[in-house]
């Protein structure tokens, strides 16, 4: 996804591109790509643009289950539900001040080691040996089950008295005293960073593997004839060569465990433990748990302009480093 | 040149030790549907004390699994077919004209891709309602509202890989299909999209398992007659029981035919990749 945002700039550089007579020529006045753009427009419109206006209405509004059905005419609250979502010293902004913290560190230790893991795997399968198709279609798997399914089986793996883990750590490796919890408490975070890891990893995966196609065989070779080894070759050509790749997976890998709402809702349910309270599972709760649609509103315009900021931000900076690198 | 020795054997440490990791949830989901409950509400137990194919049988009647499966099955399919008919046309506009606001539309794409879906599922969900009001149009707890939610995930996504993708097909082929007195249209199904195959199938790939495992919008917006497979799992477990052996019997049942399809297309999703995503 979002990668062509890296492609843009490339475009731009590309001397002659953009006066191409052949372009030119197309740059008529037509109604047409107006009209191939029509379907995407309407629906584009439909479920983001309309939806995220409506919601930001809605946060300026006092939204209870009372005033719900007739939103529009509920009492108009300000800033308010704002100050509830920041004040860090009441429950509510407490509460979502803890789970932001979590979800951050969360994601960071989840995409570094989806990313360490499908680079490793995607570096050491760059060259045939004997069953590595099969091997590579098994690394797939985690990314095609179903999240549901695959994540309920976690959910049985961590069972406190009839899982897998607690078996394994407690009556065969006798590594904990007694049987642990890992779906309650603190452990929950451990248990949720496995099952993100072990199911976000083959994405990493494949796209670094689409990037290692890309890399001229050339270079291998006069690396090998001036005498670099095989991890040398590693260090100083496949790595640096993934860059551009690196700079729209770990954005991508970021935005999608920091909005990750199916793991937890299935391993956890509809109330997470503190130890591993996501922000999307923690608006969730606020809006159709406690019923507080204005507050939770706030929270998720609160949570778009942090994306917005974040994205923008890693933008500029990789692309600033391309040019630099480039230059 | 062969491979270091230390190479080698970091090789074959790493990877044996990822299968594991990857393998270990794989088997406990096929050991245990074939396990009697006895098995797998005590103790856990690497082997099953008799195998026997009863959650298999009993799946089918513990909640209406057959129904689920249709329900999933229409609305993935639907979205999926929706979402990749918009995005060849929209990638076709964007990818070879050039026209005002241009910008903003990728731009707007972009972005999009980046909210999280908690962000929409209140405003959907009053929409969905007021239009049922207003209009007496059922979209609230309909398949088609549902099938309409589910491009909020696959259509920005699907309109980035194939603008990437038909930018990768040379534009002289198109426009010597012009020349030869083929309609824009003409060209976009008799070149384009027949040499970007590949980057189709990818994304139809990725919004059909995007529509398959999607819990949140299912949960929130189904009704007993339209709940798919990812709510309908949830029926397994009762009050006293949870009856781990079928659940494990159904995940493995529906996660068959997507993974199945997606190893099938897994080298199309790589191509694919590599020509929208990573170039």
């Amino acid at each position: 996804m979002t990668t062509t945002v890296l492609k843009e700039p490339v475009r731009g550089d590309t001397p002659g591109a953009a006066r191409d007579p052949r372009r030119t020529g197309r740059t008529r006045r037509t109604a047409l790509p107006y009209l191939l753009l029509l379907p995407a427009l309407v629906f584009e419109l439909l479920v983001h643009l309309v939806p995220m206006v409506i919601g930001t209405l809605m946060s300026f509004r006092s939204i209870t289950r009372f005033t719900l059905r007739d939103w529009n005419n509920a009492p108009w609250n300000g800033l308010r539900n704002f100050r509830v979502a920041v004040d860090f010293d009441a429950p509510a902004g407490e509460a979502l001040l803890r789970s932001f913290l979590v979800t951050i560190g969360f994601t960071l230790c989840s995409v570094a080691l989806c990313w360490a893991l499908g680079t490793a795997a995607a570096v050491f399968m760059q060259d045939t040996f004997r069953g590595r198709g099969l091997l590579r279609a098994l690394f797939l798997v985690p990314y095609a089950l179903p999240v549901y399914a695959a994540v309920i089986t976690w959910v049985f793996m961590f069972q406190h008295d009839n899982g897998l883990v607690n078996h394994v750590l407690h009556d065969q490796l006798h590594l904990t005293d007694k049987p642990s919890f890992w779906l309650i408490g603190d452990n929950s975070f451990y248990a949720l960073l496995t099952v993100s890891v072990w199911k976000g990893w083959p994405f990493a995966f494949l796209i670094v593997m689409a990037g290692l196609q890309n890399i001229p065989r050339e270079l291998y070779e006069a690396a090998a004839l001036d005498g670099a080894g095989m991890w040398q070759q590693v260090r100083r050509i496949t790595l640096p060569s993934l860059r551009p790749v690196n700079q729209v997976l770990i954005l991508v890998l970021f935005l999608w465990t920091f909005n990750d709402f199916n793991t937890p809702y299935v391993l956890f349910g509809r109330a997470a433990p503190e130890a591993a309270d996501l922000v999307s599972v923690h608006i969730y709760q606020t809006t159709f748990l406690t019923w507080d649609f204005g507050t939770g509103s706030a929270m998720s315009v609160l949570l778009l302009l942090f994306l917005l900021v974040v994205t923008g931000g890693y933008l500029l900076l990789t692309s600033r480093g391309r040019r630099a690198g480039n230059g | 040149m062969a491979p270091p020795r230390s190479f080698l054997w970091s090789r074959r440490i790493f990877l044996t030790l990822l299968t594991g990791f990857v393998l270990v949830p794989v088997y406990v989901m096929v050991s245990s549907s074939l396990k009697p409950l006895a098995d797998v509400t005590d103790k856990f137990r690497w082997l099953p004390s008799e195998l026997t194919i009863r959650p298999y049988i009993d799946i089918w009647s513990t909640v209406p699994l057959a129904r689920y499966f249709v329900n999933s099955l229409i609305v993935a399919g639907s979205a999926t077919v929706c979402s990749v008919v918009i995005a060849v046309f929209a990638a076709y506009a964007v990818s070879r004209y050039d026209f005002r606001g241009k910008r903003v539309f990728t731009v707007t794409v972009l972005s999009t891709q980046m909210f999280p879906g908690i962000l929409f599922l209140l405003p959907l969900f009053l929409i969905y309602i007021n239009i049922g009001n207003a209009t007496g149009i059922a979209l609230f707890g309909s398949r088609g509202g549902l099938i309409l939610t589910y491009l909020t995930f696959s259509l920005p996504f699907s309109i980035w890989m194939l603008i990437g993708y038909f930018d990768s097909v040379p534009r002289d082929l198109d426009e010597a299909a012009l020349v030869d007195g083929c309609g824009p249209l003409g060209a976009l199904f008799r070149i384009v999209v027949p040499a970007a195959i590949p980057g189709i199938v990818a994304v139809a790939v990725y919004a059909f398992m995007t529509a398959w495992g999607e819990v949140l919008f299912a949960s929130v917006m189904t009704t007993d007659t339209t709940r798919t497979l990812a709510v309908g799992l949830q029926g397994y477990s009762t009050l006293y029981d949870v009856y781990w052996n079928q659940i494990m019997a159904a995940s493995l049942v529906v996660s068959v035919p997507v993974v199945a399809g997606f190893l099938l297309l897994q080298r199309y999703l790589v191509t694919g990749l590599t020509a929208g995503a990573v170039k």
